[in-house]
Parts: structure tokens; C-alpha cells; sequence
């Protein structure tokens, strides 16, 4: 139970940090912050390569290949499409 | 140093990179390298993770890699602006189900190797597999919605409420005892975790259905920040901060989004998620317009209006990106600035389908970002302000919000009924979602423009130059 209460400490810690962080994106970047937060949100492919790592058999394999496709489709549209709206912003 | 150390290392900068990228979000001047940093901590994160793990067989990581890879970029490069709603619609799901795989692939390999598991590990491959689940089908419901493959209309029935509750309670029980058996080391909690994933997915859907197109923008932010969470708890499955981190960032980040979306509809969330309101269920007045006149004038009068202007505010609403007129749009707003003329935009939260998303498809069309204003900005302005240019907008300008007794009272609007005159281009006099006649349209100060966005903008071009 020890490192499952130094993960919710992690947690609630980066979670306050996000909250005054992100408080202070003005509205006019909130669509590029929401995809961008899409794409970090694909942090899970972190995961999903850990577990494939481990395992050769059948199911869990091509689960683990199928969690990985799914987040890198995140990251890699996410970062990029975000790149795509923020180089249209420009000042006068 | 050996390897591991190096690797936790790598995490830990990754970490602190997202959290510097998403604090140079904070500027339209810094916005780029910050999401630009990001990507870099997401590139050290994989890297340092593929270095850490003895790799049994790879050819699914590389399938997977590859695929992801290919799509993300193609759905990339080929999305227009108008349809960013869909895409992070569509996002936040693989993001759910990718958070969601990780708890079964875990859960799959334990139950191969047969171990007894901490409780600990138990709950977090419930949760994330929960949290996942409800995300994918909740998010592939708004995206069916947001383009129209399922009627924007919400979708109830009687009991509704109960059944969602039915499926809650069921999924709390069908999670007990799946970590029940993980306590002892049972083999065998697939057939309970695939009922268990089934209910979630489930419940996902019905969570989704009943809400109405308008409140699309809270939704696809709230499934945001459910992605966000899911990514957290397949942290907690695996015992990585750094997941745990990314996912706290995203989360807040899509709760803050959220809570703003619902401020500026002047709605709670709990209202927005039972309400099912947003379709044409409210039949609220529809007003007794039959003794009220409204003004019409023709593009060469409405550009008059605007030519002989000091100062001019344009408020965009989302007929104008319907109409794909923002580059039409600009063009009148440059010709009206080459006359000395000072032009503002003022965007409301909710001018868009999602937050922020006006701003995006102006800077497509070339507006320059400082010129936007939101609404606490601009909102003193408008007693200043010569003449307001409305395109395609309604509820966001309706003075009703200032009338308690309205069914909008106290949403925060655009008093745009204050500057010395106002021009509405619109379709018609028809109502905006919230179904309320607009008194702006009546006023003694305001003039229609009526005709599809576009056309009207064509002609308001032509006539601003001849002007």
C-alpha cells in the first residue's frame, strides 16, 4: 500500500500544479492547450510498451500492440495538429 | 549509474518538460516552442522506456508504432480547422482505450503467471479499465453527435437515470470481485473483466446520449479530462510517475476547461450531464414578435454604417464558421482598417463548438491574435464602440441574460446593445439554441443584415471597398 500513497501524493501534487498552470492559458489558446493535452494524455503508450515489453503470447501481446498504435496515434496527431494551429497564430 | 537509474532519470525530466511546455501555453508568443517541449519530453519518455525493457518480441511494438504513427499524422495534416471538435473527440477515445488495453494486457499477464497481487494493483487495474472504457464509448458518442452521425438531439427514455445507476452499482460489485480474486492469487478474472468492460463501455454510451449537441464543447472537455485520469490510473497499474504526472496535467487541464465551458453557458455541470437540454426541447416563449419591427438594411447601407465608423467590434459566432466566411470576414476588416478605422474582435466562450476554437479558425484566416478579445475584456468597450458587426451569432448577444426572468438570465453575453449602433448578419429572425427570441434584433439601434454568412460578407466586401 506504500507506493500505491507515494502515487496519489504524485498525483494530487501534479494535479495542483496543472490547475495553476493552466489556469492561467488565455481562452484564445484553449483549443491548441485541449489537443495538446491529447496528445500528453498519450503518455499511456509509456505504459503500453512496458507491458508488451513483457509478454509474448497471443491476447495480451496484441492487446498491448493495439494500446500502443491507439496512443501513438495521439501523440504523434496530437503534437503535430497542435504545431499545425499555433503556427497560424501570429501577432499584427 | 546503472541503466534503471538513468531511465527513472529520463522520466523525471520528461515530467518536468510537460509541465515547463504547458506553462509557455500561457502566451500566443511562446505557445509553439511549449508544445514543441512537450513533444521532445513525450520522445524521451518513449526512448527511455524502450532502452529500460528487455523486449521478448517486438513485432507488435513496431506494428503498433508504425500504424499509430501513420494515422495520427495523416488525421494531422488532413484535418480542416472547422472539424478540431471531432478530432480531439475522436482523441480523447484512443486515449481512454489506450489507458484502458494497458489494465488488460496487465491483467492478462498476471493471470498467466498466476501471482498473487497487492490490493493496491487490484484497484488501480479496476479504475483505469473503468475510467478508459467510459471514455472511449462516451467519446465516440460526442464525435458521432458532433458530426452528425447520431442526432445532436438528446437521446432519453424513462428510468434512464436508473439504469445508469443499475450499471454503476453493478460495476462497483463486478470490481470488488475482481480484485477479490486477485487477492487470492485466483486464476480465471477474465470471464468477470470482459462482463465488467462490457457494462463499462456500456454505461459510457448511455452517459453521453442524453446530452444535446450544444453542450458538446463541456462534454468533449470533460471526456479531456477523463483521458487524463485514465492515462493516471494506468500509472498507478504499472508504478509510473511519470504517467501518473502527464495524466494530473491533462486532467486538471480538461476539468478547468469544463468549468468554464459551463460558466460561460451560465449552466452546472451536473445540469449539463441530467439537464438534457441543447435540442429543441425547451419551447420556452417564443416571444409575440408580430408587433415588433425589425430594421433590415442591404450590404451598401450596412457598409456605410461601417465606412463612417471611428470604432468597429465584430462578434463572430459559429454561423460564420459554418458559412467558412472568416476569410470574408477579414478582407471587410481590412479595408475598414486601411480607412484608419479601429477593428476588435470580441469572442465569447461558447462562439465556437469546443473553447477556444473561433480563435483558431480566425488565426487561419489570418486575424492577428492580439486583436481578439475575449469577454471580460472587451465588455466595458461597447458604450465606446461606433458599431458592432454580429455574424452568426444569437444567444451570445441576447440581452434576455440580463432579464431574471429569462430562461438565460445570468448568462454572461456580449453586451453588444450598448455600442452607438449594431448590423446582425443572419439568416433569418430564428432563435439560437437556448429557443428565446432575441430583443437585440427589435432594437431602434440595430439593423439586419439578413443572407447566408458567406454571400453577405462577399457583398459587404465589395461595398466597404466602393464605400
Amino acid at each position: 500500500m506504500g507506493e500505491m500513497l507515494v502515487g496519489i501524493y504524485v498525483f494530487v501534487l501534479a494535479t495542483l500544479a496543472g490547475r495553476e498552470v493552466i489556469t492561467k492559458v488565455p481562452p484564445t489558446l484553449h483549443t491548441p492547450l485541449m489537443s495538446g493535452a491529447n496528445a500528453i494524455s498519450g503518455i499511456s503508450i509509456v505504459g503500453a510498451l512496458v507491458v508488451s515489453a513483457q509478454v509474448n503470447e497471443g491476447l495480451a501481446q496484441w492487446l498491448g500492440g493495439l494500446a500502443i498504435a491507439l496512443a501513438m496515434i495521439n501523440v504523434v496527431g496530437g503534437f503535430m495538429v497542435t504545431d499545425r494551429m499555433l503556427e497560424m497564430f501570429k501577432k499584427r | 549509474m546503472n541503466l534503471s537509474m538513468a531511465v527513472e532519470i529520463s522520466y523525471l525530466f520528461s515530467s518536468v518538460l510537460f509541465v515547463i511546455g504547458l506553462k509557455r501555453l500561457q502566451s500566443p508568443a511562446t505557445a509553439r516552442g511549449g508544445n514543441q517541449l512537450a513533444a521532445l519530453a513525450m520522445l524521451v519518455a518513449i526512448v527511455a522506456t524502450l532502452l529500460n525493457n528487455q523486449i521478448v518480441d517486438p513485432t507488435a511494438i513496431l506494428i503498433g508504432m508504425a500504424v499509430g504513427t501513420l494515422l495520427g499524422g495523416t488525421a494531422a495534416r488532413m484535418v480542416q480547422m472547422t472539424e478540431m471538435p471531432e478530432l480531439v473527440g475522436i482523441f480523447n477515445g484512443f486515449g481512454g482505450a489506450a489507458s484502458a488495453l494497458v489494465a488488460a494486457a496487465e491483467l492478462l499477464r498476471l493471470d498467466s503467471v498466476g501471482v498473487t497481487s497487492p490490493l493496491g494493483e487490484g484497484i488501480s487495474i479496476v479504475l483505469s479499465c473503468l475510467i478508459g472504457t467510459v471514455t472511449f464509448s462516451g467519446s465516440f458518442v460526442a464525435f458521432g453527435k458532433l458530426k452528425g452521425l447520431i442526432s445532436g438531439n438528446p437521446i432519453t427514455f424513462p428510468l434512464q437515470k436508473t439504469l445508469n445507476a443499475g450499471l454503476f452499482l453493478g460495476l462497483l460489485l463486478l470490481g470488488g470481485s475482481i480484485m477479490g480474486l486477485f487477492q487470492v492469487g485466483a486464476l480465471n478474472t477474465l470471464t468477470t473483466f470482459s462482463i465488467f468492460t462490457a457494462v463499462a463501455l456500456a454505461l459510457g454510451i448511455l452517459l453521453v446520449i442524453p446530452i444535446g449537441g450544444a453542450d458538446m464543447p463541456v462534454v468533449i472537455s470533460l471526456l479531456n479530462s477523463y483521458s487524463g485520469l485514465a492515462a493516471s490510473a494506468a500509472g498507478f497499474v504499472i508504478g509510473s510517475n511519470v504517467l501518473i504526472i502527464s495524466g494530473a496535467l491533462v486532467g486538471a487541464s480538461g476539468l478547468i476547461l469544463t468549468l468554464i465551458m459551463c460558466k460561460a453557458m451560465n449552466r452546472s455541470l451536473g445540469n449539463v450531464a441530467f439537464g438534457a437540454f441543447g435540442g429543441e426541447s425547451t419551447s420556452a416563449a417564443k416571444g409575440d414578435d408580430s408587433d415588433k419591427i425589425a430594421r433590415s438594411v442591404d450590404p451598401e447601407g450596412a457598409a456605410m454604417i461601417l465606412a463612417y465608423a471611428q470604432s468597429v467590434v465584430i462578434v463572430p459566432g459559429y454561423g460564420l464558421a459554418v458559412a467558412q466566411a472568416q476569410h470574408e470576414l477579414r478582407k471587410v476588416a481590412d479595408n475598414l482598417e486601411e480607412r484608419g478605422i479601429d477593428v476588435k474582435y470580441a469572442i465569447h466562450p461558447v462562439a465556437g463548438r469546443m473553447p477556444g476554437h473561433m480563435n483558431v479558425l480566425l488565426a487561419e484566416a489570418d486575424v492577428p491574435y492580439d486583436k481578439l478579445f475575449d469577454l471580460d475584456e472587451i465588455n466595458d468597450d461597447f458604450d465606446r464602440t461606433d458599431v458592432v458587426l454580429v455574424v452568426g451569432a444569437n444567444d451570445v448577444v441576447n440581452p434576455e441574460a440580463h432579464n431574471p426572468q429569462s430562461v438565460i438570465a445570468g448568462m454572461p453575453i456580449l453586451d453588444v446593445d450598448k455600442a452607438k449602433s449594431v448590423i446582425v448578419m443572419k439568416r433569418s429572425l430564428s432563435t439560437g439554441f437556448a429557443g428565446i427570441d432575441n430583443p437585440l434584433f427589435y432594437m431602434n439601434h440595430t439593423s439586419m443584415l439578413f443572407g447566408d454568412a458567406k454571400e453577405a460578407m462577399n457583398d459587404l466586401v465589395r461595398e466597404v471597398r466602393e464605400a
